[in-house]
């Protein structure tokens, strides 16, 4: 079947089975293969994206289920001339990253919290991940990236 | 101040740009044209007969190209085994043949038995369940104790049954360690699991074969930790294909942890199936084949007894482990309970008489290899168990009793075989009393306690030894291949550097911190030298990273290139301003005549290089470049003290880890910031072992933790901000650094002080007194050991 629908704010469409999945027709179809898979029970996190402004496992969605929406992946995330969002500045100034690659679903996921709750308080922002798995990072500069982005003091514990 | 640049200096990452925006390059992303899909029937038995597979129905279902099975790869070598072990009597290791697809036999859940090669990877896995298997199940081994019994079915027929081998170290310590507990004031005896763990790394495994047909040339692009390494094991042992027609690249590889060192069969079938059907081959893991198939870690069983004087010096150690190896030998899987293990076990105390027993053992479960620490997290566990297992049967103070058994002298050869060359224990314990506020636990332990709440403190300490390794004496211990590193340092004609190194960056920031190196080596800003990595047709050759050896061997390798460069760069200073080459100095970017203002610039000297019109050609060769070989002269041994403080719900078992501070003595540090961050990831991958993540095994052998819905990966919520400390720095003696690595530190440091802490926290409560629980500390299990 033919899906059609806005990626990083440009028009695409392309013939899909209906059992593909967004995060397929993103990598494969559209060669967008900033947005990994690291599972296969929509628990990690490493494929998220947003769709229609709402955070989504691009997992855990057909291809099909996304016919006419926006969807927003991190190869939107950076401005036009290449500058880092806000987010994406504090991941590298923290080491909010290691091997990278559950960093675009972080990213994606920290950008839905900014947007709902643009001051939470740490322990919102360890529940807010908890959909997305990193084993590198032990968590730590994350927190501390997205705390950061947020504008927030970091607390004395996390100093380090 | 802080430095901005150069070695110490918390650079920023250069390589989060491209992570940071979706433009890494991982080995999934990479589509070559005309490629063609795999899926691998893999077994949902953990012991058959395979009298046959029939593929013919499958074989006629839309868009498959072939399906190969155990059949075809009759003529194919063995999977390798990098290293042999010789057992307690003298004799080699029990060493059996690893198929690339299983033939005749299934020997665990998860091996491959069939490869459905097809247009696209969705055809590929319908035509798989059109395939008829016809098996008859065998009863499956799978605890060790019952795998050695006389009776025991075999994992391998060939073999004499299922001991690998039974190691003994040092076998001649044995009687004077047996001596030593029969005289002891006290002995304190431990049995202990320590738990199977799956690696999971973020990104799963991929591979994709190549071949050209025209020039003959094979490549392999795979989510490895040491290309070079795969090169030689399947090149020369598998298919036979030489150096120079096997091209291993291992672009962006998202994580590794251990478990992508290893030579998996996957990476031979595409690049032998690329070959036989002149297209390109691809394989993508889920998730649910990674738990099934990347090796696994940990897995022993050890009983172990540390015996005391009457003043509670350490007099003995002696221990009995069963190490499980799975149903074959992973590539490095016989050196982990032995060498990377055995050897360990002085810890950081001076017991004089240590003895150390391993059986290792084959199971009807995925094979066992190195999963970060690999070995020394087995050894640090079982002795910083017993040891405040001990102190609580003294009732003494668990930190005083270690103070008091410290190695204070440097160097120091522990009777089991190794010599620390540096170290200083008292002053990491001091920094780790200081930044984990120990003067404020019981304070915090009160607040628990008006909250219905129980606090406890547990501490440890560790050694570890990194920097793998000396090929000479790896050699001697059965390693099947040398463990130095290479570098080459290419200077560009207007001064840039691009070096090409052995190491390979998972995660470890190997792109930034590398240059920091060579930066303050030669005084140019970092972002004129680039790292190359990943792939043997850009590299001089490498053995890859793992056992926190990437900066102290190739690190080293680097700088020892890049002094060859320094000294012919000053051969030509020398040259342009018609100096003795004795009075040329390089500072900042710039050589200079000692004693005069006569200088030239770095870039000056690169240009003579490339374009030698005024050069001394008769005396040495144009061009900048040269390469260098590093053979570590010993291991390095990081050390450090850890503290974990939980609180525990008495009411339900649950554990939250409250604080968790590290003390590490890295030696000299390149990038704080990195460094910092190693031990975070460290840290939460021990919080795992110890109290979430555990692989299950039922009697049959099925695999019950085989999804992330059953296997608990620490979570954001799981953990605390970390409070690390790299300040106590004794320099490794015997490289050019002094670094010691610190890969793996967090990971080998952190389960004991995290259980010695529930235990604390239980004994401090007026309930039952509990001496040890297993790893995870589930609540469940915590709450059971309550009752």
């Amino acid at each position: 079947m033919k899906v059609t629908m806005k990626v990083n704010g440009r028009a695409v469409s392309g013939e899909v089975e209906g059992r593909t999945l967004l995060v397929d027709f993103l990598r494969n179809d559209l060669r967008l293969t900033g947005t990994h898979v690291g599972c296969d029970t929509s628990q990690c996190g490493a494929c998220t994206v947003h769709v229609d402004g709402k955070q989504v496992k691009s997992c855990t969605m057909f291809a099909a289920e996304a016919d006419g929406a926006e969807v927003a992946t991190i190869e939107g995330v950076a401005a036009p001339d290449g500058t880092l969002s806000s987010i994406q500045q504090a991941f590298q100034d923290h080491h909010g990253l290691q091997c990278g690659f559950c960093t675009p679903g972080m990213v994606m996921a920290a950008a839905s919290l900014l947007k709902d709750n643009p001051k939470p308080t740490e322990a919102e922002v360890r529940h807010h991940l908890d959909g997305n798995i990193c084993r590198c990072t032990g968590y730590h500069n994350i927190v501390k990236a997205i705390m950061a982005a947020s504008g927030q003091e970091m607390p004395a514990m996390a100093a380090e | 101040m802080p430095k901005d640049s150069g070695i110490g200096a918390s650079s920023k990452r250069r390589e989060d740009v491209r992570f940071l925006t979706g433009s890494g390059n991982y080995t999934d992303d990479i589509n070559i044209y005309g490629q063609l899909y795999v899926h691998f029937l893999r077994a949902d038995v953990a012991h058959a007969k395979l009298n046959g597979v029939d593929t013919k129905d499958a074989e006629a279902m839309p868009g498959v190209v072939r399906i190969f099975t155990g059949a075809d790869f009759e003529a194919v070598g063995s999977i390798p085994c990098g290293w042999l072990i010789t057992d307690r009597h003298g004799d080699p290791m029990q060493e059996p043949r690893h198929p690339v697809l299983a033939h005749g036999k299934i020997r665990h859940v998860g091996e491959p038995i069939c490869a459905v090669v097809a247009e696209t990877r969705e055809q590929a896995r319908d035509a798989a369940e059109a395939i008829v298997l016809d098996y008859e199940t065998l009863p499956a081994v799978i605890n060790m104790k019952d795998a050695v019994k006389a009776d025991a079915p075999k994992v391998h027929d060939e073999l004499t049954g299922n001991l690998c081998y039974d190691w003994g170290f040092v076998e001649d310590n044995k009687g004077a360690v047996d001596e030593a507990i029969k005289g002891a004031a006290h002995v304190t005896t431990l049995e202990l699991v320590n738990n199977r763990l799956v690696a999971n790394p973020m990104e799963p495994r991929v591979a994709v074969g190549e071949y050209n047909r025209s020039d003959d040339m094979h490549t392999l692009h795979t989510t490895s930790q040491n290309p070079h390494v795969i090169r030689l094991l399947m090149g020369a042992f598998v298919l036979g294909i030489p150096e120079h027609k096997l091209r291993v690249v291992a672009p962006d590889v998202g994580g590794g942890f251990g478990t992508k060192i290893f030579h998996y069969q996957e990476e031979a079938f595409v690049t032998f199936a690329a070959k036989a059907l002149n297209r390109p081959v691809k394989w993508t893991s889920t998730r649910s084949e990674a738990f099934m198939s990347d090796a696994h870690g940990r897995d022993h069983v050890t009983k172990i007894e540390l015996a005391l004087d009457a003043e509670n010096n350490f007099v003995a150690v002696r221990t009995e482990t069963y190490a499980n190896m799975g149903a074959y030998l992973s590539t490095f899987a016989p050196s982990v309970p032995t060498w990377l293990h055995g050897t360990l076990m002085a810890g950081n105390y001076k017991t004089p008489h240590i003895y150390v027993n391993v059986k290792a053992v084959f199971t009807n479960t995925v094979p066992v290899d190195a999963y970060r620490g690999a070995g020394r997290p087995e050894a640090t566990f079982q002795l910083e168990r017993v040891i405040d297992m001990a102190a609580r049967e003294l009732g003494v103070d668990p930190v005083a009793l270690r103070r008091q058994n410290f190695i204070t002298e440097f160097p120091y050869a522990t009777p089991v075989a190794v010599e620390y060359d540096t170290g200083d224990y008292t002053a990491t314990m001091d920094k780790l009393i200081d930044i984990a506020d120990f003067a404020g636990f019981e304070a915090r332990r009160k607040e628990s306690e008006a909250k219905g709440k129980l606090r406890g403190l547990g501490v440890n300490c560790y050694i570890e030894a990194c920097g793998i390794a000396p090929s000479n004496l790896v050699g001697q211990l059965g390693a099947r291949a040398g463990l130095y590193d290479a570098a080459t340092v290419r200077v560009n004609a207007t001064g840039s550097i691009s070096v090409m190194v052995g190491a390979h960056s998972h995660g470890q920031g190997h792109e930034t911190s590398f240059p920091q190196v060579i930066s303050e080596m030669i005084g140019i800003p970092e972002d004129q030298i680039d790292i190359v990595h990943g792939d043997t047709s850009k590299i001089p050759f490498g053995m890859g990273t793992y056992g926190s050896r990437s900066l102290a061997v190739c690190g080293s390798a680097m700088v020892r290139a890049a002094e060859k460069v320094i000294n012919k760069a000053k051969k030509i200073a020398a040259h342009l301003m018609e100096a003795s080459e004795g009075d040329i100095e390089l500072k900042d970017g710039r050589f200079s005549v000692a004693g005069t203002d006569k200088s030239v610039a770095w870039g000056d000297v690169t240009l003579a290089a490339y374009v030698p019109h005024n050069y001394p050609l008769k005396d040495i060769e144009p061009g900048l470049e040269e390469t260098a070989f590093y053979d570590p002269a010993n291991f390095t041994y990081p050390s450090g003290a850890y503290a974990c403080e939980v609180e525990l719900d008495p009411e339900t078992g649950h554990v939250k880890v409250e604080r968790f501070s590290a003390a590490d003595d890295f030696g000299n540090i390149i990038n704080p910031m990195i460094v910092s961050g190693q031990v975070h990831g460290g840290i939460a991958q021990g919080i795992g072992q110890a109290m979430l993540e555990g692989c299950v095994y039922d009697a049959d052998g099925q695999l019950i933790s085989a999804s992330y819905m059953d296997y608990a990966m620490p979570r954001a919520e799981d953990v605390p901000f970390y409070t690390v400390d790299h300040s106590c720095q004794t320099p490794c003696t015997h490289n050019p650094l002094g670094v010691k690595g610190c890969g793996e530190a967090g990971a080998i440091g952190s389960p004991p002080s995290l259980v010695n802490a529930v235990l604390d926290a239980i004994n401090s409560g007026a309930g039952k007194k509990v001496a040890h629980i297993d790893m995870p500390l589930t609540p469940s299990r915590v709450w059971a050991a309550m009752q």
